[in-house]
C-alpha cells in the first residue's frame, strides 16, 4: 500500500478523506459521502451539466477536455442505452494518482459515476481498474457491494425513481487500453485496438450506445463540485482551470509522492518545496510534467504554471499530471531509451507509423546508446519520430515520438557525446531485456 | 474442463454485467489464469464455448494483454518496473538483483524449483514510490537489494510451508 | 461495412486538388477521388470490407482539420476542400513507406508477389528507395498452415485484409490477429495450422507476398506468365478465374488461377477449386494418345487411327442395325457450341435422338414454368444486390460457393434478408432472417404450403409459427430471389414459380457442373431440341435443321444403358462423362462398341474400345452458361501436345463419316473470322487449323474448328441466345433467357434427376486427380478428432 504524504500547501478536495478509513461506507457517509448524488438527483441533468460547465472542471486522464462540454455531448434521445465508463486504466509512466482514490476513497469514483449518468441520462456505469491494481479492483467490488446493499445503487436509487446500475471491470494489462475508445473495446472482450472516429464515444460507444469516458480522478471530483458548487470549485484553480489535480511527484526528488495542488501551481515550487528539492544534493536536469508523453523541460523553463494552458504554451502539456524529475547525474539518452521502449511494448500494433516507429526508434536509439551510433542517428531519430507525428490512428504515436522530439531538441549535446565509439558518459548502460513480447 | 465453485461463481456474477456475454472475457480470462497459474487449453476452449466466440478469439485476445499467459510462471511471478520512475531510482539494478539472486537470466525465466519466475515489466502506477515491483499483485515499493532479500525469503518459505 | 451510397439521391460537391468533383452523399473520400480518377494510395482499405484506418497511406490534408485525416474513413461532405498530393501528403506517405521497409526483408527477387506487390509499386511512386534504417530487422521463419496456405510474417505489412475477407466475406473467421505492437501477427484458427475453407481468398487479397500458396509459391514470376481469364470448370455458378500459363515440353502448363483482374461476374471470389484445381490438368494420369482396345488391353494409336475406327463402327451399326442402335452421353463440362454440335451431329448424322447426359437438376420442367408464367430468370450479380432471398434445398457454402458468397454480401453489405428452407442444418442460416427447418424430402410439401394449401404444412415437421411467419413475411418482400436445389423438381417447380411469380420474384434454378445449364439449353435430352423445343412439338420448326431430326423421342440415359446391357445398342458414344462410376453394377459398359473421350482413364473408359484424349476447359474456346443462364466466353489459356478439344473430335468423326461439315458447322462463307481467340496463346493450333483446312481444299477465311461459328448459330436458333457477339468478345457476361420458350408439350421427366453429391472440396471425377483437393480432403479427414472420451 503506498504512503501518504501531506504538504502546506495542498490544497484537498479529491484526497480529503486519504487516510479517513473512507473505504468503510459508514465513514464514508460521515464525510458527506452520497450526499452529492441525493443532491444530483435532484438538481436533474440540465442544472448538474450547468455546474459542472461552471466548475471548469478537465479531464484528469490526460487531455484535459472540458467535463460539462463532454457530457453536453451526450445526445438526449437515444434508441440505445447510454453508459458511463470510468477510466481507471492508470498506466502512463509516472503517474500513480487515481490509485490512492481508489484505495483510500472509492466511493467517491462511484458516487462521480452515478451523478455522470444522471447527468446524461445513463442506467449503467462501469468502473475499469488496470488488471495490476487487483487489490484495489478488491476494494472496489466490496465498495460497490456495500453500496448496493443499502440500496445506493440499482433499482429507485435513493427512493427517486431512477435506476442505476454499477459494475465494476478490470483489465489484464494494457496501457493502450487507456485510451477510450480502446477501453471501450477492452471491455467488450477484445483487443484494445482503438476505434475509428468520428463516431465518438458520447454519440457512439460501448455496445454502440452514446458513452461518457472520464478518468478516475474526474469522477472522483465531480461529487465535491455538486456539492461546493461549480463557480467555487472553479475558483480553486485558474482561469478555465478549475480546481485542483493529484500530481504525482517522482524521480530525483526528497520527497516524491502524490500531492493535491490546485491547477496554476508553480513547478518550480513543486520541485523545490513540495518536493523538497531534487535528492542527494545534485542538480536538476529535466523534468518530464506531465507523464512520460510529453516533451521535457530543462531547468530553465521550469516557471509554469501547472495548468493545461500554460503548459501548451511552454511547449509540453499537463498531460496526467505525472511530474518525473531528473537530475544531472543522468543520461538522457538512456531516459530516451527507456522511455521508447515503453511504447514500443503498449504500441497496439493497429498502425504502420506507431508499430514499426516505436521498433525503429527503440532499435535506435539502444544502438545508440550502446556505442554504436553514428552521427547521422540524431537526425534519422528525429525525423522518424516527427514522422511519427500525427500520423497515427491513436494518440500512442504522438505520445511516443514527442518525449523523443523534445529529447533530441534539447540535449542534442548529449547524444553527439555518445557518438565514436564512446562509452555512454554516465556510465549508465541500458539493462532493460525489454522490449521483447514473448508471447 | 471443471472451473471451481468460485470461479463458476464470479462467472456468473460476471454475466449479469454485461449486455452481451463476452464482455467479461478480459478480467475472467484473469480469474482464470489464478486458479489455474496460466490460461490453459482447455480453459479456453471452455470460455469460447460459452461465450459463443472461436477459441482463436480467445487466443487473439489473450495474447493482446501483457498479464495474460499461456504457459506457467512461477508460484510467485516477481514483476520488476523498469519504467522511467523506477529507473531513475535504481529499478533496472533490482531486476539485476532479483535475478542475481533467483538465478535466472531471461526474461520470464522460471527458476529450477517451479518458486519464482522473473519479469522485468511497465509502470505498475507506483511511480511515486519507486523502484517498484509486484510479486503476484502484491505491491512492493521503495525497494533496496536487502528489501528484496528480505522479501523473496518470505515468499520462498511460504512456497515451502505450503 | 454496410453499402452506405445505396439509396443515396442526394449529390455532395467538394474540391480535390483544385478541382471540383461530386458524388453521392455518404461515400468515402477515397471512393469519390477514385470515382474521379483521383487515385489515393491505400492498403489496409479494401472495398467491401470494414474499414480499418490502420496503413495511413490515405492520409490526405482537408482544409480546416488541424490532423491530415484518412481518406478511407472520411465521408465526404458539403464544401470539403482536399488536397491527395502536397507536399505534407506526399512525405507522410514515403515515411510510412520508410517504416514499413525498415523491417521488410526486401527479397523482392524471390518473392512471389515481385511484379505484382503493392508494396513495391508504392515505393515505386513515393520513392521510398534509400535505407535510413541499419539496425537488424526482426525475422521470423515462415509457416505452412495447410495444404495450400503458407504465411511469411516477416513480408507481412498488418493490413488486416486477409483477416477481413476470411471473416466478413467468407464467414469463416479462420485467420485472427495476436500479440501486439511489433509482435503482432496474424494467426491461423488452430495453433499452427488452419482449418477453413481452403479458399485463398486471403492469398489473393494479400497485398504483399506474406500469404502464398501451395501451389504457385517460388513457381515463377508473374511476367513470365501469360494470363488468360476464362470460366472456372467446377461447379455451376460460372466464377472467371485468370489462368496464368507458362511454356512447359508438353506445351504451355497452368501455374496458377487466380482473379486478380476482377472482371467477371464472381469480382472477388474464387473458392478452392476455382483458384487451385487446375492441377489434373498435368496430373500424370493424364491420357494424352488415343488408345484402341486390342485383345483386351490399350494400346496407343494415331488420331487417324482411332478416328477412322469409330467412323467406320458408326457406319457399320447404322447399317446393320439402325439408328436406334446408337446412343451419346453428352457432357456436363463441354461448351455450348460442343453439347449443340453433339446433339445436331447425333440427330442430323446419325439420325438418332439417343442424347442425354447427367441430368443435376429439372431444367425442363423449370424452363416450362419460367417460360409459362412469363416469369424472370435472375443472374448471379443480381444475388448480390438482392433485398430479399429464399433459399429453398441445397447447401450452396459447400455446391455452390460462388452463390453462398453473393448470398453473403447481400446480407452483409445490403441488409438483405435471407430465408432458409432446409432439411439440414446449413452453414448459411448464420445470415439467414428466417429459417424452416423441414423434413427430409419435404421441399415439394413447402412448395405447396408458400401457394396456399395449409394442409401441407403437417408433412413439413416444423412449427406453424415459424412457417406463419416466413410465409407472411415473403408474402411483404418485393425484389425477391428464390433460388432452389435439385430437391425441388416437376410439377413443384411449376407451384413454385407461379406462387413467386405472383409477387414478382426472380427465380434461380441451381444444378451442379460448370455447364449443366448449357447442357440442358444445347438439348442433350433425348425428347428435347436446343432451347426446350419438343422432339414431339410443332416449334422444332424453327430449327433450321429440324427437318433431319427424327419425330420420335430417344433413349433417356437409364434407357440407353439398358439398351446396351440388353444389346439394342450396339454402340454408345461418352464425350466427357462418367457414368459408370454411377452406376457401378451396370454391365452396360461392356457389351457395346464403347467410345469414350475424356482426360482421364475413368471407371467408364476403361471399358473403352477406343479412347479419345480429350482437352479441357482451360484447353478451349467457347461459351459456358452458368446455372443462373449467365453466358460467359472461354478463352483458350494452356495446351497439352496430343489432345483434341471435343468439338474437333466431333467435326473429325463426322468428316470420316461422310457427313457434309459444312452442313454442321456452316463456316463457308461466314464472316466472322476466328481472331485468334480460339487458338488461345499457342501459335501451334493456328498451324493446325491452317493444315487441316488446306489439307481438304477448305481453304477460307473461316476455319470448321471455330467454336465460335456454333455460337452464331446458336444465337440465331435457340430461344434465349441472342446475345452479343462484341459484348462477349469484350468479355462481358450475357444474359440468356427462358422466356422465349415454348412451354406447351416440354416433358418432365423429374426421377432423371441425380445432384452429383459434390462439397467444396470435391468435383466429380475430374476433382478425383487433383492433386490439392486431395490433400485438402485428406487433411480434413485427419483433422476429424477422436471423441473425447470422458
Ligand atoms: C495511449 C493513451 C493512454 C491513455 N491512458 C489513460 C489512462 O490510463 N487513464 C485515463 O484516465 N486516461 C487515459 N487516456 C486518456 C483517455 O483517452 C481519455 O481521454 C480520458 O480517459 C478521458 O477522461 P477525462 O476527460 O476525464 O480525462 C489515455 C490516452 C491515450 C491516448
Ligand atoms: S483460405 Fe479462405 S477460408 Fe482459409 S484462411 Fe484463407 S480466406 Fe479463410
Ligand atoms: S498477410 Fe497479407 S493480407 Fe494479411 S495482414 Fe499481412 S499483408 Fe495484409
Ligand atoms: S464457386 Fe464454382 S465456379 Fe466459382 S470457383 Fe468455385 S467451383 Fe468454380
Ligand atoms: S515507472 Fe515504475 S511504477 Fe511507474
Ligand atoms: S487505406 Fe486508409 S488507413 Fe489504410
Amino acid at each position: 500500500m503506498a504512503n501518504l504524504v501531506s504538504h502546506p500547501d495542498e490544497v484537498k478536495v479529491v484526497s480529503r478523506r486519504f487516510g479517513q478509513g473512507a473505504t468503510n461506507l459508514d465513514r464514508y457517509l460521515e464525510l458527506d459521502g452520497y450526499k452529492a448524488v441525493r443532491k444530483a438527483l435532484e438538481m436533474g441533468p440540465d442544472a448538474i451539466i450547468n455546474e459542472m460547465k461552471a466548475s471548469n472542471l478537465r479531464g484528469r486522464g490526460g487531455a484535459g477536455f472540458p467535463t460539462g462540454m463532454k457530457w453536453s455531448f451526450v445526445p438526449k434521445q437515444s434508441a440505445k442505452p447510454k453508459y458511463v465508463l470510468c477510466n481507471g486504466d492508470e498506466s502512463e509512466p509516472g503517474t500513480c494518482k487515481d490509485r490512492l482514490i481508489f484505495e483510500h476513497d472509492p466511493h467517491s469514483v462511484i458516487e462521480g459515476a452515478m451523478i455522470a449518468a444522471i447527468a446524461v441520462g445513463a442506467h449503467a456505469a462501469y468502473i475499469y481498474i488496470r488488471g495490476e491494481y487487483r487489490y484495489l479492483l478488491e476494494i472496489m467490488q466490496k465498495a460497490i457491494a456495500d453500496a448496493y446493499a443499502r440500496g445506493f445503487c440499482g433499482k429507485n436509487i435513493f427512493g427517486s425513481g431512477y435506476d442505476l446500475e454499477v459494475y465494476w471491470h478490470g483489465g489484464a494489462g494494457a496501457y493502450e487500453v487507456g485510451e477510450e475508445s480502446a477501453l471501450m473495446e477492452s471491455l467488450e472482450g477484445k483487443r484494445g485496438i482503438p476505434r475509428i472516429r468520428p463516431p465518438f464515444p458520447a454519440v457512439v460507444g460501448l455496445w454502440g450506445g452514446p458513452t461518457v469516458i472520464n478518468n478516475a480522478e474526474t469522477l472522483a471530483s465531480v461529487p465535491h463540485i455538486i456539492l461546493m458548487g461549480g463557480k467555487q470549485y472553479a475558483e480553486i484553480g485558474v482561469e478555465r482551470n478549475g480546481g485542483t489535480r493529484l500530481f504525482s511527484l517522482s524521480g530525483h526528488v526528497e520527497r516524491p509522492g502524490v500531492y493535491e495542488l490546485p491547477l496554476g501551481f508553480n513547478l518550480r515550487k513543486v520541485i523545490y518545496e513540495v518536493g523538497g528539492g531534487i535528492a542527494n544534493g545534485h542538480k536538476l536536469k529535466a523534468v518530464v510534467p506531465g507523464g512520460s508523453s510529453v516533451p521535457c523541460l530543462k531547468p530553465e523553463e521550469i516557471d509554469v504554471a501547472l495548468d493545461f494552458d500554460s503548459m501548451m504554451k511552454a511547449g509540453t502539456m499537463l498531460g496526467s499530471g505525472g511530474i518525473v524529475v531528473i537530475d544531472d547525474h543522468t543520461c538522457i539518452v538512456k531516459f530516451a531509451l527507456r522511455t521508447i521502449q515503453f511504447y514500443r511494448h503498449e504500441s497496439c500494433g493497429w498502425c504502420i507509423p506507431c508499430r514499426e516507429g516505436t521498433d525503429w526508434l527503440s532499435k535506435s536509439l539502444r544502438r545508440f546508446h550502446a556505442g554504436a551510433g553514428v552521427a547521422q542517428d540524431i537526425d534519422n531519430i528525429r525525423y522518424l519520430a516527427e514522422n511519427m507525428l500525427g500520423r497515427t490512428f491513436c494518440p500512442l504515436g504522438d505520445a511516443a515520438a514527442m518525449p523523443i522530439i523534445g529529447f533530441i531538441k534539447k540535449f542534442r549535446e548529449e547524444f553527439e557525446a555518445h557518438l565514436d565509439g564512446r562509452p555512454c558518459p554516465f556510465g549508465q548502460h541500458a539493462a532493460s531485456a525489454l522490449p521483447v513480447l514473448s508471447h | 474442463m471443471k472451473f471451481s465453485e468460485q470461479l463458476e461463481a464470479r462467472y456468473s456474477e460476471m454475466l449479469t454485467h454485461y449486455p452481451v456475454k463476452r464482455s467479461l472475457l478480459v478480467p475472467f480470462l484473469l480469474y482464470i489464469q489464478d486458479e489455474f497459474g496460466y490460461v490453459t487449453d482447455d480453459s479456453i476452449e471452455e470460455i469460447a464455448k460459452r461465450l459463443e466466440i472461436s477459441p482463436l478469439e480467445v487466443r487473439n485476445v489473450i495474447s493482446y494483454y501483457s498479464m495474460l499467459r499461456t504457459k506457467p510462471s512461477g508460484k510467485y511471478n516477481v514483476q520488476v518496473c523498469t519504467n522511467i520512475c523506477c529507473q531513475l531510482r535504481g529499478g533496472e539494478e533490482m531486476l539485476g538483483h532479483v535475478r542475481e539472486k533467483l538465478g535466472v537470466k531471461v526474461n520470464k525465466e522460471v527458476t529450477s524449483d517451479g518458486i519464482f519466475s522473473v519479469e522485468e515489466v511497465e509502470c505498475i502506477g507506483a511511480c511515486s514510490w519507486a523502484p517498484a515491483m509486484q510479486v503476484n499483485y502484491d505491491f512492493h515499493e521503495n525497494l533496496t537489494p536487502e528489501k528484496i532479500d528480505q522479501i523473496l525469503d518470505e515468499y520462498r518459505q511460504k512456497a515451502v510451508q505450503e | 461495412m454496410a453499402d452506405v451510397t445505396q439509396n443515396a439521391t442526394e449529390n455532395v460537391t467538394l474540391t480535390v486538388n483544385g478541382r471540383t468533383i461530386s458524388a453521392p452523399k455518404g461515400t468515402l473520400l477515397i471512393e469519390a477521388c477514385k470515382q474521379h480518377g483521383i487515385e489515393i494510395p491505400a492498403f489496409c482499405y479494401y472495398p467491401g470490407l470494414s474499414l480499418q484506418g490502420a496503413c495511413r497511406m490515405c492520409l490526405v490534408e482537408i482544409e480546416k482539420m488541424p490532423k491530415m485525416q484518412t481518406a478511407c474513413t472520411t465521408p465526404i461532405a458539403e464544401g470539403m476542400v482536399v488536397q491527395t498530393e502536397s507536399e505534407k501528403v506526399v512525405q507522410a506517405r514515403k515515411a510510412t513507406l520508410e517504416l514499413l521497409l525498415a523491417n521488410h526483408p526486401l527479397d523482392c527477387p524471390v518473392c512471389d508477389a515481385g511484379g505484382e506487390c503493392e508494396l513495391q509499386d508504392m515505393t515505386y511512386k513515393y520513392g521510398a528507395g534509400e535505407s535510413k534504417f541499419i539496425d537488424i530487422k526482426s525475422h521470423r521463419d515462415e509457416q505452412q498452415w495447410s495444404p495450400i496456405v503458407f504465411y511469411d510474417r516477416p513480408r507481412c505489412i498488418l493490413c488486416y485484409r486477409c483477416v477481413r475477407v476470411c471473416g466478413e466475406g467468407m464467414d469463416v473467421w479462420a485467420l485472427g490477429i495476436q500479440n501486439r505492437g511489433q509482435g503482432s501477427v496474424i494467426a491461423p484458427n488452430k495453433g499452427d495450422s488452419l482449418d477453413c475453407e481452403e479458399c485463398g481468398m486471403c492469398i489473393d487479397i494479400c497485398p504483399v507476398g506474406a500469404l502464398t500458396s501451395a501451389s504457385y509459391r517460388y513457381k515463377t514470376r508473374p511476367w513470365e506468365m501469360t494470363h488468360v481469364g476464362t470460366v472456372c470448370t467446377h461447379c455451376g455458378d460460372g466464377c472467371v478465374t485468370t489462368v496464368g500459363v507458362r511454356r512447359s515440353e508438353t506445351g504451355s502448363e497452368i501455374v496458377r488461377c487466380d482473379n486478380r483482374d476482377r472482371s467477371g461476374i464472381n469480382v472477388d471470389f474464387l473458392c478452392i477449386k476455382g483458384r487451385y484445381a487446375y492441377d489434373f490438368a498435368a496430373n500424370p494420369e493424364r491420357i494424352t494418345t488415343p488408345l484402341i482396345k486390342r485383345d483386351g488391353k490399350f494400346v496407343s494409336a494415331t488420331w487417324s487411327e482411332a478416328i477412322e475406327l469409330v467412323a467406320a463402327k458408326f457406319r457399320e451399326t447404322l447399317a446393320a442395325s439402325g439408328p436406334q442402335s446408337i446412343g451419346v452421353i453428352g457432357s456436363n463440362r463441354t461448351t455450348n457450341e460442343e453439347n449443340y454440335l453433339l446433339q445436331k451431329f447425333a440427330r442430323t448424322v446419325l439420325g438418332t435422338n439417343n442424347i442425354d447426359h447427367h441430368r443435376t437438376a429439372d431444367f425442363p420442367s423449370f424452363a416450362r414454368a419460367i417460360a409459362a408464367n412469363k416469369a424472370q430468370t435472375a443472374s448471379m450479380s443480381e444475388v448480390a444486390t438482392a433485398p430479399a432471398i429464399l433459399l429453398i434445398g441445397s447447401d450452396p457454402t459447400e455446391q455452390h460457393p460462388l452463390l453462398a458468397w453473393q448470398i453473403r454480401t447481400a446480407v452483409r453489405r445490403r441488409s438483405s434478408r435471407l430465408y432458409v428452407v432446409n432439411a439440414n442444418e446449413i452453414k448459411l442460416t448464420r445470415q439467414a432472417s428466417h429459417i424452416a427447418k423441414i423434413a427430409i424430402g419435404t421441399e415439394a410439401d413447402f412448395v405447396s404450403y408458400l401457394s396456399g394449401n395449409t394442409a401441407a404444412a403437417a408433412n413439413l415437421g416444423t412449427a406453424p409459427e415459424v412457417l406463419e411467419k416466413l410465409r407472411d413475411a415473403l408474402s411483404a418482400e418485393s425484389g425477391l430471389i428464390i433460388v432452389f436445389g435439385p430437391e425441388l423438381r416437376g410439377e413443384a417447380i411449376d407451384a413454385l414459380v407461379s406462387y413467386g411469380s405472383r409477387i414478382g420474384a426472380k427465380f434461380i434454378c441451381l444444378a451442379d457442373y460448370s455447364n449443366s445449364r448449357g447442357a440442358a439449353d444445347m438439348g442433350l435430352y433425348p425428347d428435347l431440341l436446343p432451347g426446350y423445343h419438343a422432339i414431339a412439338g410443332s416449334s422444332r420448326s424453327a430449327l433450321a435443321w429440324a427437318s433431319k431430326v427424327p419425330a420420335t423421342p430417344g433413349f433417356d440415359l437409364t434407357r440407353m444403358l439398358d439398351g446396351a446391357a440388353s444389346g439394342a445398342v450396339q454402340a454408345l458414344w461418352v464425350v466427357g462423362s462418367n457414368p459408370a462410376a454411377r452406376y457401378p453394377e451396370n454391365t452396360a459398359f461392356s457389351r457395346p462398341f464403347l467410345v469414350v473421350q475424356d482426360m482421364f482413364l475413368t471407371e467408364t473408359a476403361q471399358h473403352a474400345d477406343v479412347f479419345l484424349p480429350a482437352a479441357f476447359a482451360y484447353e478451349k474456346a467457347g461459351t459456358m452458361t452458368n446455372t443462373c443462364g449467365d453466358l460467359q466466353r472461354l478463352k483458350k489459356a494452356s495446351d497439352v501436345h496430343g489432345v483434341k478439344s471435343d468439338f474437333e473430335i466431333i467435326i473429325r468423326i463426322a468428316e470420316k463419316i461422310g457427313a457434309d461439315v459444312n452442313e454442321l458447322v456452316p463456316f463457308r462463307g461466314h464472316t466472322f473470322a476466328d481472331a485468334g481467340q480460339s487458338r488461345g496463346a499457342q501459335s501451334g493450333e493456328a498451324d493446325r487449323n491452317a493444315v487441316f483446312t488446306e489439307a481438304r481444299g477448305l481453304a477460307s477465311r473461316t476455319s470448321p474448328l471455330d467454336p465460335l461459328i456454333t455460337l452464331d448459330e446458336i444465337s440465331k436458333l435457340v430461344p434465349g441466345y441472342a446475345v452479343s457477339r462484341l459484348d462477349l468478345a469484350a468479355g462481358n457476361m450475357q444474359r440468356t433467357e427462358l422466356v422465349q420458350i415454348e412451354p406447351a408439350g416440354i416433358p418432365s421427366h423429374p426421377e432423371m434427376v441425380e445432384p452429383a453429391g459434390n462439397a467444396l472440396f470435391t468435383s466429380g471425377t475430374l476433382g478425383r486427380y487433383s492433386t490439392t483437393l486431395n490433400s485438402v480432403v485428406e487433411k480434413h479427414r485427419n483433422a476429424i478428432e477422436p471423441i473425447e472420451a470422458d
